[in-house]
């Protein structure tokens, strides 16, 4: 039974690593527009650190929703997502497998990459370690939710813009949630709260986004 | 009585689109070592009855039947003796073929005791094993792709516009193919505009629209 | 024969009761609204805090109300057609769903002008207005999706799947703005809690509550009706009663 699963994730990592360079641009994507702030803003320390978890949560979301795109689309373009869909393994098991693929891929590597920026943004000592916590649950949550959307739209020509129009009302739990245990901790104040939070979403989207999923891709199937 | 002999039968299938029927009143029984050539002009539905029969679209109405049981109780079960080889090849561009059939095996249960290797070479694929597909010719990815009849032991083989870009001698090739599944007992259901040089063969010509109440 | 009964069969069914309905529930709604109306801008007594400025909940509170129920609305039926394949639930979803948007929308522009006058600006990151805003992009969703498959059977599953993963993020979305909200800024006025409002104030809003949802049905049976005549048009019933219909009375129609 769980042989689907490997299968396609080892499948798609191997595929990730053919593919090195493009694996490697939503990281690039994170980098460079939180380059832009200080830019676009002000240089001065004290006024990036106000806005730091902020901006470091949105531009992540940003680069996860740009990634999610290609989740599905070669997949159908070759043919081999019909093969998926006939083939005798949960399809349930399959699209979480694609999608922890997808969280290795680019969410793991924003999270990690996160502290540098940071950094760069000079956010305060406390901060760091709820925001790679907060990042590595909530990437995945992310994943999650934007498979949904990927599915919907794979059949579809211009899939992208509308992919973020249908999954970012949808990914704001996450973005307030994960923002705020970053704030608080700067703030002084405890962060178990929100990181139970977001704790308690990603086990709702495990629960939910991958049968929504599969659902969505049969439909792009059927179309 | 001859349904009981029939490994697999579709009854009074129906298909509809968007208030558009594209056919209905499709019955048909197969026995073991039958050959279903599906035809028809361009637009008349083979590759959608050939879906449906795989499970990757729902008819409107019918139904399908495997060794007697209705399809849409059993799938899983009904999937582990499909093969089902649609338009697209279902390769992976970067992948060798090598590794797009290892591939394959892992997902399906029903894999035959020959190596990639053989398979790779008896489809004359010899010293492209280990090559990506997309430096491949367009030919020789659809072998690449029908190999994927020689790992499995599936007894049903559903095969839309299997002769594409393939050369004379591919052709010939693939028609021994599917001699040999079926002198095994096994059944092919495929879509071609070719006349194929097998005798025997049954036909199924679309598009076939029954009297709607 | 079952299943032809429920895609063929309902729709007509629908579309002739619903006609015999809808003289009556129009009529219910515009009598509550109108009464609704000059009770609540004529003789409701003035807010002590905020004077005649409040009277904007008396369409803000149903548009609202009315928002959030017809995306319930639309994802449940848009759910039956997806379990059963009733084509009238599919019809009924797409329906609902710019009814549900507009009505959105409306809330959003009574909420900003009331703004004005309570907090000097047109838009306050409100818990209530940022879930709005919310439900509103997610009213969105749906429809661009909606209209982004060439086939109609696709369209109708694709919306019916987002509108139901909305469903079920709605309480979260709004709980968590509302945590969002208590966060960043302390309770400034919190202005439509029911249990403070003065029954003469309360009385009109109930009146113009149950006239929105009068109204909503109304929109929502003429919208299906409309659906239902184009989809269908291709069948008998629906030509035979075009084809019924004195030319004088289609002239009329249409001017």
């Amino acid at each position: 039974m769980g042989g689907g699963f490997s299968a396609i994730l080892q499948r798609d990592l191997l595929l990730a690593f053919r593919h090195r360079g493009e694996i490697a641009n939503p990281v690039i994507f994170f980098f460079i527009v939180v380059t832009l702030i200080p830019l676009g803003l002000t240089p001065e320390a004290s006024r990036l650190a106000e806005i730091a978890p902020g901006i470091l949560w949105v531009m992540a979301l940003l680069a996860s929703l740009l990634s999610v795109e290609g989740l599905f689309q070669s997949d159908y373009r070759d043919g081999t997502l019909e093969q998926l869909l006939i083939t005798p393994q949960p399809l349930y098991l399959m699209v979480l497998a694609k999608v922890l693929a997808h969280w290795l891929i680019t969410g793991l590597p924003l999270t990690l990459l996160a502290p540098v920026l940071g950094m760069m943004l000079s956010l305060p000592t406390a901060g760091y370690l709820p925001l790679v916590l907060s990042l590595l649950m909530g990437t995945a949550v992310l994943s999650l939710i934007g498979a949904i959307g990927a599915g919907l739209t794979v059949a579809l020509r211009k899939g992208g813009l509308l992919l973020s129009l249908i999954v970012m009302p949808l990914y704001m739990p996450v973005l307030i949630f994960g923002a705020s245990t970053v704030q608080r901790a700067v703030d002084g104040f405890p962060v178990d709260g929100p990181l139970a939070v977001m704790g308690a979403l990603l086990a709702f989207s495990l629960l939910i986004s991958p049968f929504a999923t599969a659902g969505a891709l049969r439909v792009s199937m059927h179309g | 009585m001859s349904s009981q002999a029939a490994i697999f039968s579709l009854k009074s299938l129906a298909f509809e689109r968007d208030d558009r029927l594209l056919f209905s009143g499709i019955s048909v029984a197969l026995e073991p070592g039958d050959i279903l050539q599906v035809e028809g002009p361009n637009g008349c539905g083979k590759t959608t009855l050939l879906r449906i029969i795989s499970t990757a679209l729902n008819p409107t109405s019918g139904t399908l039947f495997w060794r007697g049981k209705d399809i849409s109780q059993h799938r899983q079960d009904y999937l582990q003796n499909l093969l089902f080889l649609g338009h697209l090849p279902g390769l992976k561009q970067s992948l060798s073929p090598e590794e797009n059939l290892q591939w394959w095996r892992r997902l399906n249960a029903n894999n035959s005791l020959l190596s990639n290797e053989e398979v790779l070479a008896s489809m004359g694929l010899r010293g492209y094993e280990d090559v990506p597909c997309f430096t491949l010719s367009a030919g020789q990815q659809r072998r690449a792709a029908l190999a994927r009849l020689l790992i499995t032991e599936a007894p049903l083989w559903v095969l839309d516009e299997p002769f594409t870009a393939i050369d004379k001698q591919g052709v010939a090739q693939l028609e021994v193919l599917l001699k040999d599944h079926v002198k095994k007992g096994g059944v092919v259901i495929l879509s071609t505009h070719q006349d194929l040089g097998i005798d025997g063969i049954r036909r199924l010509s679309l598009p076939l629209l029954a009297e709607v109440s | 024969m079952w299943q032809w009964f429920h895609r063929l069969g309902s729709p007509r069914w629908f579309y002739n009761t619903s006609g015999k309905w809808l003289p009556w529930l129009s009529v219910l709604a515009a009598i509550l609204l109108s009464l609704g109306v000059v009770w609540g801008l004529g003789f409701a007594p003035q807010d002590a805090k905020q004077g005649n400025s409040f009277r904007i909940i008396y369409i803000h509170v149903p548009a609202s109300f009315l928002a959030l129920a017809g995306y319930y609305v639309m994802a449940i039926s848009g759910a039956v057609g997806l379990i059963w394949k009733m084509k009238l639930a599919d019809m009924v979803m797409k329906s609902a769903a710019p009814i549900g948007a507009v009505l959105t929308f409306v809330a959003l522009v009574t909420g900003a002008i009331w703004g004005k006058p309570t907090w000097g600006t047109y838009w306050v990151w409100d818990a209530r207005i940022t879930s709005m805003l919310v439900l509103f992009f997610l009213y969105l969703g749906v429809i661009a999706l909606q209209y982004s498959y060439t086939s109609q059977d696709a369209a109708s599953k694709a919306s019916a799947v987002l509108s139901l993963v909305g469903m079920v993020n709605i309480p979260i979305i709004y709980k968590s703005v509302d945590w969002w909200y208590t966060l960043h800024q302390p309770a400034t006025i919190r202005l439509t809690e029911a249990p403070s409002m003065h029954p003469d104030m309360f009385h009109p809003l109930l009146v113009m509550i149950l006239g929105f949802y009068c109204f909503y049905a109304v929109a929502l049976i003429l919208n299906t009706r409309v659906e239902i005549l184009y989809r269908e048009r291709r069948t008998r019933w629906v030509q035979d009663m075009v084809l019924e219909t004195p030319v004088s009375e289609i002239r009329e129609g249409q001017n």
